[in-house]
C-alpha cells in the first residue's frame, strides 16, 4: 500500500510544472498549481514513509523494458531518504512562489518550476527503485532535470559554465554506474538494486565497491571528486541549491549506502577507505569553505565537508560490519544517517537564507554585505540558527550526530585492530568542528553584523512569509532534533535494521549507546540557564547608546571593519599547500606609494587547476579528429548503430 | 565513593560557582612575587566582579542583540561544562557516555557568540581579535580531543566520570609515560583556551597584539563582569581536567578528596603565574606550531597508551 501511496506522490512531484505550462508567463495561477501539487505529493510521500517505517514495501510489475521487472521497494533505509526529499522540496517550492514569483521572471520561471518537480521525482525514484534500469532512469532524470534548473538564467556566462561542468561530472558518474550495474549483473545474473548478503567472490565485490564508490562518489561531491558542486550550488536559483545541497547529492550517499550493504561481511578494506575518504572530504571542505569569498560558493564547499562527515559515519559502521561489532554499526549507522536528514535541514536552511539576501541585496560577495541583522532580522535569525547547526554546536541537530559519530569512533578505538583509525578520525572530526565554527562566524559576522560595507545593503528587508515560512519551519526542525533526539531514534533503528539485518538482534539500541533522554536534559538546561541570562540582561536597566569605542577612535568607519578575508587569512595560509590561493596587487613601497589595490581568491584546486588545464591539453591533443564532429545529430545517430553493430557482431 | 545523592551534587556546584575567581586572585599574586610586588588582595576579582555589577554600561550603535546574549551564552556554557568535569574524582551532577563531546563543544557555542559578538562592534581591533580565537581554537580542539582520547583507551570509558575517577591512579602505574605527555598537552590546550601567556597576555597595552581582551573591548558593566566571571569559569573547568589526571590521590573520603583537588587547583593557578611571569607571549604565528606540539604529544601518548 505505501509503495502505491508513494508511486502517487512521485507522480505528483513530477507533473507539478506541467500546468503551469500551459499559462502565460506572468500568470500565477500556474506557479500555484505547481506549488500546490507539489506539497500535495509530499504530505502523501511523508506520511507514507513514515508509516511504513520498519516494514519493507514492494511494488512489482512486468514491463516491456529489458532487464528485468518494473521493481520499487520501499524500506527503512529508503524512507530515511525520502523524508528530507519530501521536506526539502515542498518547503522549496513554497519559497520559490516569491523568490522565483512569474510577475518577476517570467523568461524562466515555467522551465524552472517544470523541471524543479521532475528533479524532485527522479530523486524519489532513485531511493525507492529496486531495478538498475529503473534505478539508472531515474537517476538520469534528476541529473537531466538538475541540469535544466541549474542553467536557469543561462544568460549568464558564469551559469553556463557551472552548468557544464556539472553536466560532464554527472555523465561520467552514469557512466561508471554502467560499469558497476555490468558487474554486479554479469556476477549475480540480477539487475536488482538491494538485496544486502549477496554472494560474490571478493575482486568482484571489490570492483562493484570501487565502482560505486567513484560513480556515486561524483555526485556526493566527495572531495576529490567534487568538482561539480561549488559552481552549480552558487549559481541555481537558491530553492534549487537548497535542494541540491539538501537532498541531490545525498543520492551519492545512498548509492553508497546500499552498495556498502551487499556483502554480509564487507573486507576491513571497505570501512578504512569510506573513513579515510570521509576525513580528507570533511577537512578540505571546509577549508576550502573558508576561503571563499561568495556566501553560496562558501556553503557549497560546506556540502563537500558535511558529505565527508556522513561518509564517516558510514565508514564507522563498515568497520562495524567487518568486526561484527553491532556497537560501531548502531552507531555509525545512527551518525551517517541522521547527519543526512540534519544536513538537509540546514543546510537548505541556511541556502534559504542565503537566497533571501541575494533576493533582497542582489549581492552574494560577503564582503559587500555587513549589517544585514538590522535590516532583515528574521533571515539573519534563521541564517543564525543553520549556522550553529552546522557548527555541529549544542543544543542543535548537528550536535546530535556528530555526537553519534565521536562515540562511534571512540567505541572503535576499544577494538585493537581499529584504534589507530579512531586515533585518525577523532582529531579530524574536532579538526572540521572547528574550522566549520571559523567559517560560520566569518559568514555570519561579515553578512549580518557590524555595519553594512556597502550602499546595497541598505535598503535590505525581510522577505515576505512564503519565504519566511520554509526558513522558520526548517529551523523548527533543526532544534527539535537538537532537542527531542529520542524522537528520531524509531526511524533509524528502522533504517539501521534494514541496513544490516543480520546484526540487528544483536544490537543494543541507540538510546543504551547514547542517552538520548540526557541530552535532551543538557539542552533543556542550557536553554533554561540562557533564557535566565537574558532576563537579567534585558531587564536591567537601559544602557546608555554610543559609538563603538575601539580604543578611543572617535570616527569609526564602515571601511574599517574587518572583512571576511583577512578574517580568514591565517586559516587559509594553514592549508595553503592544498588551496593555493591566488593574490594580485602590489604592496605599496617607496616613500610616496602610488594607489594600489589587493585582490584574493581561492580557486578550486582540482578542477581549475588540474582538470580544466588537462583537458584543455587533451582537447589540443584530439584536435584532429575533429571532423568526425559536426553538430549534424542523424550522423551522431549513425554512428551510435556502427558501434551498436560492432559490438553485436564483438559479442557473437 | 559515598552516596549522598544530594549532598554530592550542591557542593560540587557550589565549588563552581564560588572558587573560580580565586585562580585569577593566586596567578595575579604569584607573578606580583616574581616582579617583587606586593600585588593586589587574592579576592581581588571578586571585588572586581561586585564593582562591574554596580556599573552601568555603554552599548555601542552598532551593535544588535547578539552583542547583549554573547556574555550570557559564555556564562551559560562554562557553567553547564563546569558541571560535567567532576572534582578531585568525585561523581559529577551531569555525567553520561559522551559528555566530554558536550564538554567541548559548549565551549565551542561560548566562542561562536563571542567572536561574533566582537564582528558586532564593526571594529576592526575585536575583528583581528576574533579571527585569532577562532583560527587558534582549530589547533587546540584537536589537541583537546586527542589528550581526552588517550583516557577512553586507558580506562575504556566514555564519561568525564568514571575517566577521571578513581581508575586514574590505577593508570600512573601503567601508562604513566602517556599521562605526562597527555597532562603536559591539556595545560597548553589550557592556556591557549582562556588566552593565557605563552598564547596572549591579558595584561598588555596593546590591543594590536590581544586575542581575548580585544575580542570584548566594547563590553562594558554588568556585561563585562559576566564575561571575566564566565572566563574564570572556563578556567577552573579545564584546569579541573588537567588537575584530576594530574592529582590522581582518590582515599575514598569525600572531604579529603575534595581538598586535595582544591590544593591542586592553587598549585596549578601557581604554575600558571610562574609560566606568566618566567615567559614571553609567543609572536602570533609562532602559536599555532606551539598548539600542533601539543597535539602531537597526545598522538605519542595514544601510541604509549596502546602499546601499555
Amino acid at each position: 500500500m505505501s509503495a502505491v501511496i508513494v508511486i502517487v506522490a512521485i507522480g505528483l512531484l513530477g507533473v507539478s510544472g506541467l500546468p503551469g505550462l500551459f499559462f502565460g508567463p506572468r500568470s500565477p495561477v500556474g506557479e500555484r498549481v505547481a506549488a500546490t501539487l507539489v506539497l500535495a505529493g509530499s504530505i502523501l510521500g511523508l506520511g507514507a514513509a513514515f508509516a511504513g517505517m520498519g516494514k519493507t514495501a514492494v511494488f512489482a510489475r512486468s514491463w516491456a523494458v529489458p532487464g528485468g521487472d518494473l521493481a520499487l521497494r520501499v524500506d527503512g533505509l529508503a524512507a530515511m531518504f525520502l523524508v528530507p526529499l519530501f521536506v526539502v522540496s515542498s518547503l522549496g517550492s513554497i519559497y520559490g512562489l516569491e523568490y522565483w514569483a512569474a510577475r518577476e521572471h517570467a523568461a524562466d520561471g515555467r522551465k524552472l518550476r517544470a523541471f524543479y518537480g521532475l528533479m524532485s521525482a527522479g530523486i524519489a525514484v532513485v531511493f525507492v527503485a529496486h531495478n538498475a534500469v529503473l534505478f539508472l532512469a531515474g537517476w538520469e532524470t534528476m541529473a537531466i532535470a538538475a541540469f535544466m534548473s541549474i542553467t536557469t538564467e543561462d544568460e549568464r556566462e558564469g551559469v553556463r559554465h557551472s552548468g557544464y561542468v556539472y553536466l560532464v561530472a554527472t555523465r561520467v558518474s552514469t557512466l561508471l554506474l554502467f560499469a558497476m550495474f555490468a558487474v554486479l549483473h554479469a556476477k549475480t545474473g540480477s539487475w536488482d538494486f538491494a538485496p544486502p548478503g549477496r554472494p560474490m567472490d571478493s575482486s568482484a565485490a571489490t570492483a562493484v565497491f570501487v565502482l560505486g564508490l567513484l560513480g556515486f562518489g561524483i555526485k556526493a561531491g566527495l572531495m576529490p571528486l567534487h568538482v561539480w558542486l561549488p559552481g552549480a550550488h552558487a549559481n541555481a536559483p537558491s530553492h534549487v541549491s537548497a535542494l541540491m545541497s539538501g537532498v541531490l547529492i545525498k543520492t551519492g550517499i545512498y548509492g553508497i549506502a546500499r552498495v556498502c550493504s551487499f556483502l554480509d561481511r564487507p573486507p576491513i578494506g571497505w570501512g578504512v577507505a569510506l573513513l579515510l575518504a570521509g576525513s580528507v572530504s570533511g577537512v578540505l571542505g571546509v577549508a576550502f569553505a573558508i576561503g571563499q569569498h561568495d556566501l553560496k560558493r562558501l556553503l557549497a564547499y560546506h556540502s563537500v565537508e558535511n558529505i565527508g562527515i556522513i561518509i564517516m559515519g558510514l565508514g564507522v559502521a563498515m568497520l562495524g560490519r567487518a568486526t561484527e561489532s553491532p556497537t560501531l554499526v548502531t552507531l555509525g549507522v545512527a551518525g551517517g544517517l541522521l547527519h543526512v536528514w540534519n544536513h538537509a535541514l540546514f543546510k537548505a536552511l541556511l541556502f534559504l537564507s542565503a537566497g533571501a539576501v541575494l533576493h533582497s541585496t542582489e549581492a552574494r560577495e560577503i564582503d559587500q554585505l555587513g549589517g544585514l541583522a538590522k535590516t532583515m532580522p528574521r533571515t539573519a535569525l534563521a541564517f543564525l540558527f543553520g549556522a550553529v547547526a552546522i557548527c555541529g554546536l549544542p543544543p542543535l541537530n548537528g550536535f546530535v550526530s556528530e555526537l553519534f559519530v565521536y562515540l562511534g569512533l571512540f567505541h572503535g578505538l576499544r577494538v585493537d585492530s581499529l584504534w589507530i583509525l579512531s586515533a585518525i578520525g577523532v582529531p579530524a572530526l574536532a579538526l572540521i568542528g572547528a574550522l566549520a565554527l571559523a567559517c560560520f562566524v566569518k559568514a555570519y559576522g561579515a553578512v549580518f553584523l557590524g555595519q553594512g560595507r556597502s550602499d546595497r545593503v541598505s535598503h535590505a528587508h525581510d522577505p515576505g512569509l512564503s519565504m519566511l515560512g520554509p526558513m522558520a519551519l526548517l529551523g523548527v526542525a533543526c532544534t527539535f532534533i537538537g532537542l527531542v533526539p529520542l524522537a528520531v531514534e524509531p526511524v533509524l533503528r528502522s533504517a539501521t535494521n534494514s541496513w544490516a539485518p543480520e546484526l540487528a538482534p544483536a544490537a543494543s539500541p541507540l538510546d543504551v549507546l547514547s542517552p538520548l533522554r540526557l541530552l535532551s536534559a543538557a539542552g533543556g538546561s542550557l536553554l533554561a540557564l540562557l533564557a535566565a541570562g537574558a532576563v537579567l540582561v534585558w531587564r536591567a536597566p537601559d544602557p546608555s547608546r554610543g559609538l563603538t569605542w575601539d580604543c578611543g577612535y572617535a570616527a569609526p568607519s564602515r571601511r574599517m571593519q574587518y572583512t571576511s578575508s583577512s578574517f580568514a587569512e591565517s586559516l587559509v595560509g594553514f592549508f595553503s599547500w592544498a588551496l593555493r590561493p591566488s593574490v594580485h596587487g602590489a604592496a605599496p613601497a617607496g616613500l610616496f606609494p602610488s594607489p594600489t589595490t589587493f585582490h584574493s581568491h581561492v580557486p578550486d584546486t582540482v578542477l581549475d587547476r588540474a582538470l580544466i588545464p588537462l583537458s584543455s591539453a587533451g582537447a589540443r591533443a584530439l584536435r584532429w579528429f575533429r571532423w568526425v564532429q559536426h553538430g549534424n545529430v542523424q550522423l551522431y545517430l549513425v554512428y551510435i548503430l556502427a558501434t551498436l553493430f560492432v559490438l553485436i557482431l564483438m559479442g557473437r | 565513593m559515598t552516596t549522598e545523592p544530594i549532598l554530592s551534587p550542591a557542593v560540587h556546584v557550589l565549588i563552581a560557582l564560588i572558587f573560580p575567581p580565586l585562580l585569577l586572585g593566586v596567578i595575579n599574586r604569584t607573578k606580583a612575587a616574581f616582579a617583587g610586588r606586593q600585588g593586589p588582595p587574592l579576592l581581588q576579582p571578586y571585588y572586581d566582579l561586585f564593582k562591574l555589577a554596580r556599573k552601568g554600561s555603554v552599548l555601542s550603535t552598532t551593535t544588535t542583540w547578539v552583542f547583549r546574549a554573547s556574555p550570557v551564552i559564555g556564562l551559560a556554557t562554562a557553567l553547564l561544562a563546569s558541571l560535567l568535569v567532576p572534582f578531585g574524582g568525585q561523581e559529577s551532577p551531569v555525567s553520561f557516555a559522551g559528555d566530554l563531546i558536550l564538554f567541548a563543544y559548549l565551549f565551542g557555542l561560548a566562542r561562536f557568540f563571542t567572536v561574533s559578538a566582537a564582528l558586532d562592534t564593526g571594529s576592526a581591533f575585536e575583528g583581528m581579535g576574533g579571527a585569532r580565537e577562532a583560527t587558534f581554537a582549530c589547533l587546540a580542539e584537536p589537541a583537546l580531543f586527542l589528550g581526552l582520547m588517550v583516557l577512553v583507551k586507558r580506562t575504556a570509558s566514555l564519561s568525564l566520570t568514571t575517566m577521571l575517577g578513581t581508575a586514574v591512579a590505577a593508570q600512573w602505574r601503567s601508562a604513566g609515560a602517556a599521562l605526562v605527555l597527555v597532562v603536559v598537552s591539556l595545560f597548553v590546550v589550557l592556556l591557549a583556551e582562556n588566552c593565557r601567556v605563552p598564547v596572549d597576555d591579558p595584561n598588555t597595552h596593546l590591543e594590536l597584539t590581544m586575542i581575548h581582551e580585544v575580542m570584548v573591548l566594547d563590553h562594558s558593566g554588568p556585561a563585562f563582569g559576566m564575561i571575566l566571571y564566565g572566563a574564570s569559569l572556563k578556567l577552573f573547568a579545564l584546569g579541573a581536567l588537567v588537575v584530576d589526571i594530574a592529582v590522581p590521590l582518590r582515599t575514598g573520603n569525600r572531604a579529603v578528596d575534595l581538598g586535595v583537588f582544591l590544593v591542586g587547583m592553587m598549585l596549578l593557578s601557581v604554575v600558571i603565574g610562574v609560566v606568566e611571569s618566567t615567559m614571553a607571549r609567543l609572536r602570533l604565528h609562532q602559536v599555532p606550531s606551539l598548539l600542533v606540539a601539543a597535539c602531537l604529544l597526545s598522538a605519542f601518548a595514544i601510541v604509549l597508551a596502546a602499546r601499555g
